[in-house]
């Protein structure tokens, strides 16, 4: 009894966060999934969808869905890998300590504290479509300058199955610092004595990374891989400032839900959807919970 | 992992010692070239939206985009000023009332995440975690509904207001993580055990013992979620519209104008822009530690 006492009062002060999360995260989360199972039917009345798993099936089965879903795997893809190389590259270059390294971290990290609105917009004006002497501005216009013409093209907007690789520029340009700040957290927590050992053993640079630093570095790695995965499935702000709210091309399950809401008059489209990112974001994310869970219980 | 301390993420990131060593000269030559090269792709968007936002509206050619201009001039600036005024100064009441709720808000939890053990308090700290990773969209529906309808009854809470209660509610989690992840470290339990002993009760431990030793996480919290909330843009989309609308809200209304004016929109950028860089330049290893507690550990 004497121990419920000791806990008790603390778990009061918790109380109102408890609340809180429990209303407006699970219990939301709850009431988002109901309503994706609702009944649908016309202002007039006609019968659209007997509601429950059939909605599910609807959407799965839209073109515009899959379409959607396509654009996501391509843009996670190409942005997670991008994010990961430079990042890892990146805290190749600074980790062993150069003159001046805390200036190029500044610089590498600096898009992080900028809103994926303000860069958007630039990055639109970037990737405009225009190639040409006369139409090209921004990234196309620099390639002309550079003597690299033939390089130019319609980024984002061309209608190549592959054109969300374009959008994962701006993404990786975004945050390919975060990743190398935590690789750079990773290397600065393996001791110099391992090297320096690897190294008296007649290791060269390049096995005492792959036999030495790298192991150890991959439980940061899976942390980057989880943060820049699960960020690339809720992307929003960045597509709709960069492509505008209505661009069929580049729609990805985010925005494509935002329009049903708002444009489409499809309210329970988009609370399906909604809960499939969910769903999306949590195969992503509890693993990894779990998992960190796991490891710390094992660490005390 | 998890309980290593977010704040003192700050030192490891940090180079311990510098090597000097003869025969790696010609490595950090060609080390040296790809940084510059790096560094000079990632400044390349600043340097034209400085560059264009400085040109008259008259001087932007798309030929002449990448070119310094001939002539400086304001006019973008103080354009993109007044468009954006009001809604920078709803933006600054925004980020910093959320900042300074969340973080409160975190203090207490993680205080007691970390020094009141009760049963079941894992499984709620998960939980408490989760909240920090769910796609938003899968919330905004139904949230949307329900400040409408609390707005029917309580007018004033429309804007601003609202937008505090998310930010706050959705900061929770992150913020109690930083502070639990603090105290854990920072705040030994025989101090805690000490004061409890000598008869304080919990909230007395909190108010002059936990809390005077905070600074350090609250700075992180407070960075954090100002970054968070001044650079949100979709609870703003949801939850507000263009009068009452935070500037993230105010500068994708102002770059979407029919005919474009470049200086103005790359000016109203930096403008709204300028407040997170602030706190990045001047408080940037504190970001840092922010961004290493979205990872978990």
């Amino acid at each position: 009894m004497k121990k419920v006492k000791t806990w008790l009062p603390g778990v009061l002060l918790l109380l109102p966060s408890i609340l809180l999360v429990l209303v407006f995260v699970y219990g939301l989360i709850g009431r988002n999934i109901a309503s994706s199972f609702d009944r649908v039917e016309t202002k007039s009345g006609r019968l659209v969808s007997e509601g429950g798993l059939a909605n599910y099936a609807t959407l799965l089965g839209s073109e515009r869905y899959q379409h959607a879903l396509w654009n996501l795997l391509v843009l996670t893809v190409v942005f997670v890998v991008g994010a990961m190389f430079f990042g890892l590259l990146w805290a190749i270059l600074l980790e062993k300590g150069v003159t001046g390294e805390g200036a190029f971290r500044s610089i590498y990290l600096f898009p992080m504290a900028v809103s994926f609105i303000a860069s958007g917009v630039v990055w639109r004006w970037l990737m405009s479509p225009g190639t040409g002497d006369y139409e090209a501005v921004g990234l196309n216009r620099l390639l002309i300058e550079l003597g690299l013409p033939q390089l130019q093209n319609s980024w984002w907007s061309s209608d190549s199955r592959f054109n969300m690789a374009a959008m994962a520029i701006p993404a990786v340009w975004q945050l390919a610092g975060y990743v190398m700040a935590l690789f750079l957290a990773g290397f600065r927590g393996i001791t110099t004595d391992q090297r320096e050992a690897a190294r008296m053993d007649g290791a060269s640079e390049w096995k005492i990374y792959r036999h030495v630093l790298f192991p150890q570095l991959s439980p940061i790695a899976l942390s980057a891989l989880i943060i820049m995965g699960h960020m690339s499935l809720k992307m929003f702000d960045l597509i709709y400032a960069i492509a505008g709210q209505n661009s069929y091309v580049s729609e990805v399950p985010a925005t494509l839900m935002w329009l049903q809401l708002f444009n489409l008059n499809d309210p329970v489209a988009a609370a399906v959807n909604a809960t499939i990112l969910l769903l999306l974001v949590a195969l992503v994310v509890v693993p990894y919970l779990v998992y960190t869970n796991r490891t710390e219980k094992a660490g005390r | 992992m998890m309980s290593t301390a977010t704040v003192d993420t700050v030192e490891k990131i940090v180079p311990r010692k510098k090597k000097v060593g003869g025969k790696k000269l010609a490595l950090t030559g060609t080390q040296y070239l790809l940084l510059v090269f790096f560094a000079a792709i990632v400044l390349m968007p600043l340097y034209v939206v400085v560059v264009t936002s400085l040109k008259s509206p008259a001087e932007y050619t798309s030929l002449t985009a990448w070119s310094l201009p001939r002539q400086l001039s304001g006019a973008g600036w103080a354009a993109a000023w007044e468009a954006l005024a009001p809604a920078m100064l709803r933006s600054m009441v925004l980020a910093v009332s959320a900042a300074v709720l969340s973080s409160f808000l975190g203090s207490l939890n993680g205080y007691v995440f970390s020094k009141l053990r009760f049963p079941g308090a894992t499984l709620i700290f998960t939980l408490f975690l989760f909240g920090m990773f769910i796609p938003y969209q899968a919330i905004m529906i139904p949230l949307q509904s329900l400040m409408i309808d609390v707005q029917s009854t309580a007018q004033w809470l429309a804007g601003i207001p609202t937008l505090i209660i998310a930010h706050t509610i959705y900061g929770i989690p992150i913020c109690t993580l930083i502070f639990r992840n603090y105290y854990a470290t920072a705040l030994p339990d025989e101090i805690v055990e000490a004061a409890r002993v000598d008869g304080a009760g919990t909230l007395r431990i909190f108010r002059s013992i936990v809390l005077p030793v905070s600074a350090p996480a609250f700075v992180v919290t407070l960075i954090w979620q100002f970054t968070s909330a001044w650079n949100d843009f979709l609870f703003a989309l949801f939850l507000t519209n263009r009068n009452t609308g935070p500037v993230t809200y105010a500068l994708q209304e102002l770059a979407s104008a029919q005919n474009p004016d470049y200086s103005r929109m790359m000016a109203g950028v930096l403008i709204a822009s300028l407040p997170t860089l602030i706190v990045y330049i001047a408080l940037g290893k504190y970001f840092v530690s922010g961004l290493m507690s979205g990872s978990v550990k």
